[in-house]
Order: structure tokens, then sequence, then C-alpha cells
């Protein structure tokens, strides 16, 4: 840590400094706590005591109306039998399958495009970005307006294109690819972003001193800025496949989870299980599950992070 | 050769800017359809031909829209909330971010990873104990009961710990030997030197509840306390939802956005590049 430490006990040679030194420790011996009290208060009661609360719960049967059941571990026994959990699993992979990877590729070739010295590159950087300050609320209800079976632009095309219509939002089959679709608008900025900045943060003399040795343009790509946007490519990949197993407001908006449950993800399934079906103990253990998930992921992002800041 | 080099050189130029202006037509068109959406005639919007250009502007979608809902009391919920979780977040997430970057006390690394840990966990998963005790204390169906719970940010801390970890020690050490107090120094020296981090804080925590949804949808079940998202979501989740009044309300949610995105574009993405924020 570079500059955490405030020593307290300094060299006997300077009294004043020891002294002020020792007044001051002793003073701040309770002032960190006090600085960090209001957030640890919030903490405690918003996040921390529901998450043991949320631990204690998915050990008991309840349904929000009379005591907690104790049941042991039946409720994590049921998620490895339960058809509907392995779908909202299998959803959720399925969707950040979809998502990530295409997401990241279409930003690393936005950002690569961006670097270059081009007329109104700096609108062009805007207009891309423009879908991140959009909440996902106003995101879905145009997509569920575009996508609309009789009304929607995207039919209204299909059909001039002498196409025939999908039901884009009401098959189980397009309903996915919908979503993917519309997450693909509001994510792709974000990938530029973080590439552009990993691209310029690339010193130029690298290139200047690979032309000159005659490397080619594909030569230098592939042996100067793909090495170095590997930290970029790491960061990015982590936080896209966290931000697809958190996604919930988009999907809540666009399909509500269906048709069927074409569109359940592990984050609806829990919110189906807690507020519609109230199976509270069983929605905690299914969030448990999601939050392991997470946090195996978090730790990865971490790395990388840190990675980044050493390449950056 | 030099001259081939040139114009290979440009024609990938022009190759490239033609895809990111392709590319750029399908990202604005979203939002474009959405204003031609609000501003036609209400009996164009159902035409099966979907006309690309309004045959003429109208308020109509607006003034509806303005009329059936209690759109300004939203409107306001939603300044409220986001105003006062602003001011509450940043100044409070300041203080902690501080705390861990400059001071060494007893159970600093186990409270700072418990803090980002338990922070991380997805809000589906909190959900209900949360409402528990929201609703414990009173605070369904406040302003109180959506700020709170949300102004301890995980992301603030990090952001803001790892900022000041690069104030020197030497500029809070002279003022403490200036007598200055601890608080006085946090206020006087070390935040007017952490005005980007200010900045990017403040208008991230204005986006983020300016946008959120999944919390106040549970916290607030009557709809005169709804925030604008939960407005949207009421007018798009009717059995036929009119959609020239659903694109309006969504235009009307979006121009506080469309404000910061083209005053402080520069935050946003200064944001985003640094930590991955979003």
């Amino acid at each position: 840590m570079r500059g955490s430490p405030v020593i307290t006990s300094l060299p006997a040679s300077s009294t004043r400094r020891t002294r002020a030194g020792w007044r001051a420790g002793r003073q701040r011996g309770l002032v960190p706590y006090l600085f960090i009290a209001p957030n640890i208060t919030l903490f405690t009661a918003f996040s921390f005591l529901p998450l043991i609360y949320a631990v204690y719960i998915s050990f008991h049967d309840w349904t929000l109306i009379g005591e907690p059941n104790f049941i042991g571990i039946r409720n994590y026994l049921r998620l490895v039998h339960d058809t509907l959990f392995w779908r909202a699993l299998a959803n959720t992979l399925l969707y950040a399958a979809g998502t990530v990877p295409t997401s990241m590729a279409t930003g690393l070739l936005l950002a690569l495009a961006l670097n270059r010295r081009l007329p109104a590159r700096a609108f062009l950087r805007s207009l891309y970005f423009l879908p991140l300050v959009v909440s996902a609320v106003a995101t879905g209800t145009i997509a569920a307006w575009m996508f609309n079976d009789n009304y929607g632009v995207l039919n209204a095309l299909l059909v001039r294109l002498g196409a025939s219509r999908i039901s884009w939002l009401s098959s189980p089959y397009w309903a996915l690819p919908s979503l993917v679709l519309t997450t693909l608008w509001v994510r792709v900025g974000f990938c530029m972003v973080v590439y552009l900045a990993a691209l310029q943060s690339i010193p130029q003399m690298y290139y200047e001193a690979a032309r000159i040795d005659g490397a080619s343009v594909l030569h230098q790509f592939h042996h100067i800025t793909l090495p170095l946007l590997k930290p970029a490519t790491f960061l990015l990949l982590v936080l896209s496949i966290i931000y697809s197993f958190h996604v919930f407001d988009l999907i809540y908006v666009m399909t509500g989870g269906g048709p069927g449950f074409s569109t359940t993800m592990l984050v609806q399934y829990i919110f189906r299980l807690a507020f519609v079906t109230s199976e509270m103990g069983y929605a905690s253990a299914v969030g448990m599950a999601l939050y392991a998930l997470i946090l195996g992921f978090t730790v990865l992002q971490w790395r990388a992070s840190r990675q980044a800041e050493n390449v950056m | 050769m030099t001259t081939c080099a040139y114009f290979s050189r440009r024609l990938i130029d022009a190759a490239c800017w033609l895809g990111l202006v392709t590319g750029a037509v399908v990202m604005i068109f979203p939002i474009y359809w959405m204003f031609a959406t609000a501003v036609r005639p209400h009996a164009e919007i159902f035409e099966a031909v979907a006309r690309l250009v309004p045959s003429n502007f109208s308020w109509s979608n607006f003034q509806a829209v303005l009329t059936r809902y209690p759109v300004l009391t939203w409107v306001n919920n939603s300044v409220i909330i986001a105003v006062v979780a602003v001011v509450l977040t940043v100044f409070i997430n300041l203080l902690c971010g501080y705390t861990f970057a400059k001071f060494r006390f007893p159970g600093r690394n186990m409270l700072f990873f418990a803090i980002l840990g338990a922070l991380m966990a997805p809000i589906q998963v909190i959900l209900v104990p949360e409402f528990l005790i929201v609703s414990w204390l009173g605070l369904l169906n406040t302003h109180l009961g959506v700020i709170l719970p949300r102004a301890a940010e995980a992301f603030g801390i990090f952001m803001v710990r790892q900022f000041m970890v690069s104030i020197p020690d030497e500029l809070i050490e002279a003022a403490r030997l200036d007598g200055a107090g601890e608080f006085a120094i946090f206020l006087r020296i070390v935040l007017p030197l952490s005005k980007p981090i200010i900045a990017v804080l403040v208008i991230f925590t204005f986006m983020w509840r300016w946008n959120d949804f999944a919390w106040p949808l549970v916290a607030l079940t009557d709809r005169d306390m709804f925030t604008v998202p939960l407005g949207l979501n009421l007018l798009r989740g009717e059995v036929n939802p009119d959609w020239g009044n659903v694109m309006a309300l969504a235009l009307l949610s979006l121009m506080p956005m469309l404000v910061i995105f083209l005053a402080f574009q520069r935050y946003l993405v200064q944001g985003i590049a640094s930590t991955g924020l979003k």
C-alpha cells in the first residue's frame, strides 16, 4: 500500500513532531470509524443483514406468511432436480454466449476504426456511446415497440423486402435472439470505449519501430496491438459475463421471461419464485447459486483490472 | 511503393468510414424511431406500412400522456430521489473511500472486502429481506426507502479509494501539523483535489438513480410514488399499449440523460474507460 500508513511513532530526535503525531494518532483512533460510519450503517442494514437473512432463509420453507420452517439443505437438493432451474441457467448461459463475444468483437472493430483519423470521428464515437445513458426500461420499451408483431418497424421492413413477418417477442424461438440483438445495441458502445482507451495507451513508437523494421500492417496488428489489448479483453470478458448474469430490467420490460420460460434467466426465476409463487426459501437458495457464480467472476475481474493497471 | 501504400491506406479509411456510418445509422435508429412515433399523428402509428418520416408534427401524444397519467408527479419523484441520492451517496462514499485510502486502522482490509463482497450480491438475492427491512422501518412507498438502500455504493467507494491513494500524504500531514481537524482536512484539502472523481461520481450516481428499476419496482407500489421508469413500465404493460403515449413518455424520461450526455460525455467516457463502470 503506497499512501496509507500514518506513522504514529517517530524518531525521538524530533520531540515536537512526536508529540503532535502521538496526539493526532490518538485522536485519529476513532476518526476512521466515524468517517465510515454512515456507509457501514447503511451497508449493514440494507446489504449485510439481508444477505445473512437470505442465507438463513435458504435453509427454510417459507411463504412470507407464518413462521419459516427449517428444512435443512432440502432447498439446495431441490435445485439439482429442478428442470426450471436448469432451464434458467441454460438460458442465462445462452444469453451470455450470444451477447458477450459478439459485443466484444464488434466493440473491437469499432474501436480500431474509430482510432484512425477519419472525418466526424468524435461525432460517430458519440453515437455508438449514446445507448449507454438510455435506461434499460426505455431501451426495452423502444425495442418492444420495434419488434411488435403487427405494427413494429422491423416487420414492416421485412414485408417491404418481400420476406414474411417474424413473431419476434411472441415466439419462444425468436424471443431470445431479439433480446440478444437489443443487448448488442446497448453493449457495443461500452466495449468500444474500453478498447479505445486501451488502443490509445499503446505508445506510437512501437508502430514506428515496427515500420522501420518493415513489418506489414497485419504483422503490426498481430504482434503489437493484439497482445497489448489482452488485459482490456480479459477485463471486458469478465465484466460482460457478470453483466449478462445480472440483466433484469431489460428482460422484465421486453418479454417478462416469456413466452413460456424461453427468456427466463436466473434473476427472472428468482424474482418469480419470490414475488409470484412466494417460495422465499427456495428463491434464496437459487439466489445463493447465482451469487456464487457472480462472486467467482468478480474475483477474476479484480485480477483482470489489476493486470490492466500494470500494463496501461 | 509509397503511393501504393498511401492509396491502400486511403481505401481502408474509406471502407472503415462507410462501415462506421452504416453502424451509426443502426445505432441512432431506435432513438429516432421513438422520437418519430412520439410526434406522429395518432392514426399514423398503427398503419401497417411504417412511414419513415411522420407526415406531420403533432404534440397530441404528449398531451394525452400528460392528462391520462400523473406524469408530472412521477417526474417530481424521480427528480427528488435522484438529487437527494446524489448528494448523500457522493458525500458518504467520498468520506468512506478517503478513509480506506488514507487511514490505517484495525479491521480495515476485512471491512473493505466485506463491503465490496456484499455489495456485489445481485439485487434479486437480497430483494426479499431488503423489502422486509424497509417495510419494517416504515419506508415502503417513500423516497427515502428508495434512496437509503442504494446509498452505499461499492463502485463509488472503490473508485474514490483508487483515486485518493495518489493524493500525496505530505499534504495531509502538513495540514495536521498546522492543527487542522480531520474533517476540515477532508473538506478543505482532499475534496478540492478530487474534483475529477467527484464529477464522475455525481454523473454516474445521477444516471443510476434516474434509470433505476428493480428496487423501486419492489419498494414503490403506490402509483403516485412511482418514478418515471416505473410509470413507463406501467404504460408498456397495459393490455393494448398506446404506443404513441409510451414513446412520448420514453422520450420525456430520456431528456435529462440526453442533456447530461451532451454536456458531460467526457466524464462518462472517463468513468467507463478507467474502471469499467456501467
